[in-house]
Formats: C-alpha cells, structure tokens, sequence
C-alpha cells in the first residue's frame, strides 16, 4: 500500500497539514481565531482577482529559485547560494533593459538572457571550486550571497543611475509587464512571467528525465564515486549544474526586474526569494512538477498573510512560522515514514 | 594620522564588532565537531537577540546596573532551549542538517517578529535602557600605547569573548570532554564501541552550539544594534559560521577569523578617517571579508579539513 512514491506524495502533504495545523495552535494560544485567520489568509489570495494577481506574481519568482535550489540538490549539491543569483540576475536585466534600445523581439529575450547568464556566472564559481578543491558549495555560495548584495547596490548607485537609490527604469520594449493582464487582475503587478517561469519548469523536468546529461546529473547526486567508476565526468557535472541551478535563479532575478518592478531598488537586505526558494524546493521533492505546486503554495501563504493583521488582526509573520515548520516536518521525513509504517503495521 | 593612531582608531571598533562573531564561531565550533552541521547559527543569533532585548526592556528596572549582563546569561539559556528542535530534528530524526538548519533561521525571525509584533504592537521594540557602555578597564587603560589601543572605551564583553575562545579550546583538546566530542564528529562508530554515547554528545554539542550563539546574538543586540527586529540579525550568523570554516573547525582559529572579519568590518566603517583608505570605493572594503574567505576557501591558506562525519547522522549498528 505504502509505496515508496506514495510516501514522496504524502510526506509534503502531511507535512503541510502538520505546519498548518501547529499555526492554528499558536493562533488560538495567543488568542486568535484560527478559523478567522486561515480564512483571511484565504481571503488574501484569493479573495479578489487583484490578490489573485499578486498571487501569482509571486508564484512566478518562487517558481525559478525553486527550480534552482531543487536542480542543484538533485546533483547532490545544496545551492544556497540562489538569492545572490537572484540579485545578479535582477541586475544583469534591468541593466540591459535600461541601458540598450532595441525592438522587443530581440530586447526582451536579451534581457532576460542576460540575467539567466549572470545567475549562471555566480553559479558557475562555485561549482568550479567544488569541483576542483573540494570545497564546500555552501559556505562559497553564502559568501556569493553577500557579494553579489554589496556589489549589485554599488552599481545601482553608480552605474546604471544617477547616484539615486534604485536604478533606472527598463526600456518598454525589455518589460514583461501588461496592460492586459493587469486590468484583468484589477491592477495587480501581474506580468507575462510566469509563462518564462512554467517553460523554465519543462525545461527542468525535460532536461533531467529525457536526456543523457540529465542521467548523469542524478547519479552524480545518488553516488559521485560509482559515476566516476562509470566513467562520467563528475567535476564537469558538478559545474554545469551549478550554472544550470544559477542561470534558473537569474531568471527569478528577471522576473523582478522585468516584470514586477521595471527597475531595481538598492537593498539593504536580501530579497529571500532565493532562500524561500529551498523551502519551496524541499517541499516540492526537488523534482520539476512538485516544485511548481509548492511554489504556488508558498505564493499564496505569502500574499494571503498580508490580508491577516487587517481581516483577523493576526501578525503575518505566523505564516513564516508556519513554513519553518513544514521544512522541519519535511527534513524529518524519517519520523513520519516511520509513523505511517507503525500504522500500517497495526493495521495489520 | 600616524600609525599608531590609526590602531587606536580601528582596534577598538573591530574588537566591538568582533565579539558577537566569536561568541557565536565558538558555538558552530563545538556542533560541528560533533558532527553535527549548523547553518541554523543565523537563527540562534536572531533568538539571542530577541530574548537579549526583551529581557533587558522588562527587567531594567528591577535589575538596574545588571541586567545587560542578566540579559546574556538568559538568551543564551533561552537559545540553547531552542537548538534543542536542530538537535531532535537532525540527531534523533535524522534530518538533513543543512535543512533543519535552514528551518531554524526561518523559525527563529518568525518567532521573533511575529512576538514583537505581539507583546509590542510594531515590527520593532523600543531601544534598551541599559545597554552594555564602553568603558576603561581599571588599571589596564593607564598602560602607555596598548593601553589606548586595548582598554580604553572597550567593552567587557569582547573580553569575554576572547577567554571563551580559550577556555573553549582548553574542553576541546585538554578534556576527556573534549576527546570524546571531538571523536563523535570523526567517528561515531568508533566513539560508541568505546561506550561514549553519541546521540548525548551531539546533543550537548548543539545545545552548547545555541547558548554560544544566544550570547553571540544578545551582546550584538546589547552592544551594536540596540533594539530588536526582523534587520537586527542580518548576516552575522553566518559570517559566524564563516569563522568556523575559516578557522579550520579549531577554536583559535575561529578567533582568529571573528577577529579578522570584525577588523574588516570595521575598516569599511572609520575609512574615511583614514588617509590611504578614504579613496577606495567603499564596496571593496565590505565585500573584503567574504572574498578573502573564498580565496583563504579556494586553498591560497591551506586547506580547510571539515570533521568526517560532520553532517551525517548516526545510526546504530550501520557501517
């Protein structure tokens, strides 16, 4: 009855019934209405086409820096390193969407190639040091984090504005943006890039389940040393899923810059989106399908807990709460298979 | 400006901003040598902070002169009590511990705002009234040069941060303790048929790791920020967890990196005080500590030897 795919489908489920069910917990510990707060959150995603539109707005980000980080890992390699991806992307973007005119056809794709080529260029450093050194990626791609942060807000200021603290604004014929779907969603920030974010998702699924390199991208994950004894070149795999993780987290990058914003604010911290993208990732079974539910999931708990402190006066920050604990009931996956398989024994 | 008085400038910044990177170094340095990988030191930082804060904002009144250093003593009881869920979920659950990581920051600032937001009513609480102050060590400030440069405006608690190093390096490598730690982050296997009882090493170890990390995040919050809020913690837990790597899982090492990364912290700070580093565009000198740790990574500084089993889980009675 319990396959082991049926346990790859349930864990997340439960685990996001776990994580849901400890938010109403603390809710009504704190004496709030859970029922209120879950239907405000509701409400906040759903509840009008504007919110809808912001929902998925933000579905489209998570959607790339969930692809990214689940990419990397299913090569064995932890790409914690996606939301500096996302700041050079972001820039790398709405640079050449700022600073280059061009018709659209040829602007926008080179736009947002531009940022899926920056994203792959602070992928690929780390990948290469893993591969030749030895070095562990996460501690290169948190240092990647921070330099890509400083460096990018030094360029918005400097380079591509007049010293102001965001950029320029991108040219019409590099935005994702729409009228259309804007008016349609009541004038959300909605744009044409979760089409760009669903292609990235085939792509994904595509390249690791259809081709050669894609085989060898997983069993470099499952065993480096039996590929290498197979004769695959481990080191080669190891970089270029780095910079296939990184170009996918640059693209997150474009969507910001292209379609939501049309330029880029100097930060003084990050974005997260790449860090809410492991959430995502995990959640998703770092596979190309499970990512893009998850990444809706986490699109809708995030903009649905805007509406809560105004609907049911609850602190959105229960949401962030809340996802901690999915990842921590995904991460101990081993307690619930170990649980699902006492009851199966019991039944018995 | 002379030499010396550009030292006498720079020192003292870099020791204040030093401090709260070495207390929480050391913590990642006790979990990893037992095995036991902690990404989540940004978190216990962020855990530190809050309950540093909250204590001293509640308490000042009733503790006076004491309570910045009350306030340490109970964040890093508090934060300890909370690595706790990193121990379960990644010593007993077995979880990936970069991931249980990841959930602990995630948790921590959730915590954090989401009761800020409660017990407050805004994203921030209010600033400390009895923050820790600068002052000159008695007698040591009166010693000509070094003393300028050590003890004057210095705060006890970079002190303090210097003798846990030591005292941290005396339990690793002069303690049956300290054997026995470090021989579970090695070889699990080996430690248990010598009788040593890996789960409660490891789970020492990270509760070790969280007290470390709640002081390293309650001094920040008493010393340099203040207040707290979901941008008090930014980064630091993980330039701490930098330390560790930079400093070779050794911690001495781990000092010596806090040191270094508070000292270029600090230098992109006071440099346009200083005559030679005013013209340098100020993001080389912040960027400075993390390139330098990629390249010190990359094997121009020796290479970096993590423990072997670090980041694997136990399990009985497999090979």
């Amino acid at each position: 009855m319990f396959s082991n795919r049926l346990f790859n489908i349930f864990v997340p489920i439960i685990s996001v019934l776990l994580g849901l069910f400890a938010g109403a917990i603390i809710m009504f510990a704190f004496g709030y209405n859970p029922i209120e707060g879950y239907q405000a959150l509701w409400d906040g995603a759903f509840g009008n086409s504007y919110f809808f539109g912001e929902t998925i707005r933000q579905v489209t980000p998570y959607i790339l820096t969930g692809l990214a980080v689940a990419f990397a890992f299913r090569s064995g390699l932890f790409n914690i390193g996606a939301e500096g991806q996302v700041i050079v992307g972001w820039v790398a973007a709405v640079w050449v969407g700022s600073s280059i005119e061009a018709p659209m056809v040829i602007h926008l794709p080179l736009s947002i190639l531009a940022a899926a080529f920056a994203g792959a260029l602070w992928g690929f450093l780390p990948g290469l040091l893993k591969a030749t050194k030895g070095v562990h990626e996460v501690i290169i791609t948190i240092m990647m984090n921070y330099i890509a942060l400083h460096v990018s807000n030094y360029l918005i200021r400097n380079v591509i504005s007049d010293g102001g603290d965001s950029s320029d604004r991108i040219g019409d014929t590099a935005s994702l943006a729409s009228n259309w779907l804007m008016e349609l969603t009541d004038y959300s920030r909605m744009h044409y890039g979760i089409i760009v974010a669903i292609i990235a998702a085939i792509i994904m699924w595509f390249i690791l389940e259809k081709t050669s390199s894609g085989y060898e991208f997983k069993a470099v994950g499952f065993n480096p040393h039996a590929s290498k004894y197979a004769g695959m070149n481990v080191k080669k795999n190891i970089i270029l899923s780095m910079v296939i993780s990184g170009a996918f987290a640059g693209l997150a990058g474009a969507m910001e810059g292209l379609g939501t914003f049309g330029y880029m604010p100097s930060h003084s911290a990050f974005t997260n989106l790449g860090f809410d993208g492991i959430a995502v990732a995990l959640l998703g079974g770092n596979t190309a399908f499970g990512t893009v539910i998850a990444a809706f999931l986490f699109g809708i708990l995030k903009i649905g807990a805007l509406n809560m402190p105004t609907s049911a006066g609850v602190p959105s920050e229960l949401v962030e709460i809340v996802i901690a604990l999915i990842i921590f009931f995904v991460a101990s996956s081993y307690i619930i298979r170990w649980f699902l398989l006492r009851m199966r024994k019991e039944e018995k | 400006m002379a030499f010396i008085d550009i030292l006498q400038s720079i020192i003292p910044i870099a020791l204040f901003y030093s401090a709260p990177l070495i207390f929480t170094a050391l913590g990642g340095v006790f979990s990893e040598r037992s095995g036991v990988v902690n990404i989540g030191l940004e978190g216990l930082m962020v855990m530190g902070a809050f309950v540093g804060i909250v204590f001293n904002l509640t308490f000042a009144d009733v503790f006076g002169a004491a309570t910045p250093w009350l306030s340490i003593i109970v964040a890093a009881i508090v934060s300890s009590i909370f690595s706790l869920l990193h121990a379960v979920a990644s010593v007993s659950f077995r979880a990936d511990q970069v991931v249980s990581g990841v959930a602990i920051n995630f948790l921590a600032l959730g915590l954090g705002v989401f009761l800020t937001k409660q017990w407050y009513g805004k994203g921030q609480t209010d600033m400390v009234t009895e923050p820790f102050y600068s002052q000159n060590i008695p007698y040591l400030s009166d010693i000509p040069i070094i003393g300028d440069m050590f003890f004057t405006g210095a705060y006890y608690t970079s002190f303090l941060a210097i003798a846990l190093a030591f005292v941290a390096w005396f339990v690793l490598y002069k303690t049956a303790f300290g054997l026995q730690l470090r021989s579970v982050g090695e070889h699990p296997m080996a430690a248990d048929t010598n009788g040593i009882n890996v789960y409660r090493m490891r789970y020492i170890a990270v509760m070790l790791s969280g007290a470390f990390g709640g002081l390293g995040g309650s001094v920040f919050a008493l010393t340099i920020a203040l207040n707290f809020s979901s941008s008090t913690i930014v980064g630091q837990g993980f330039m701490s967890l930098a330390a560790v790597i930079f400093g070779k899982w050794h911690p001495l090492g781990a000092l010596g990196a806090a040191l270094f990364f508070g000292f270029a912290q600090s230098l992109s700070i006071i440099s346009t005080n200083i005559p030679f580093l005013a013209d340098v565009p100020k993001v080389y000198l912040t960027i400075a500590p993390y390139v330098l740790t990629i390249f010190a990574l990359a094997g121009f500084i020796g290479r970096a030897e993590a423990p072997k089993a670090n980041g694997q889980p136990y399990i009985k009675g497999t090979r």
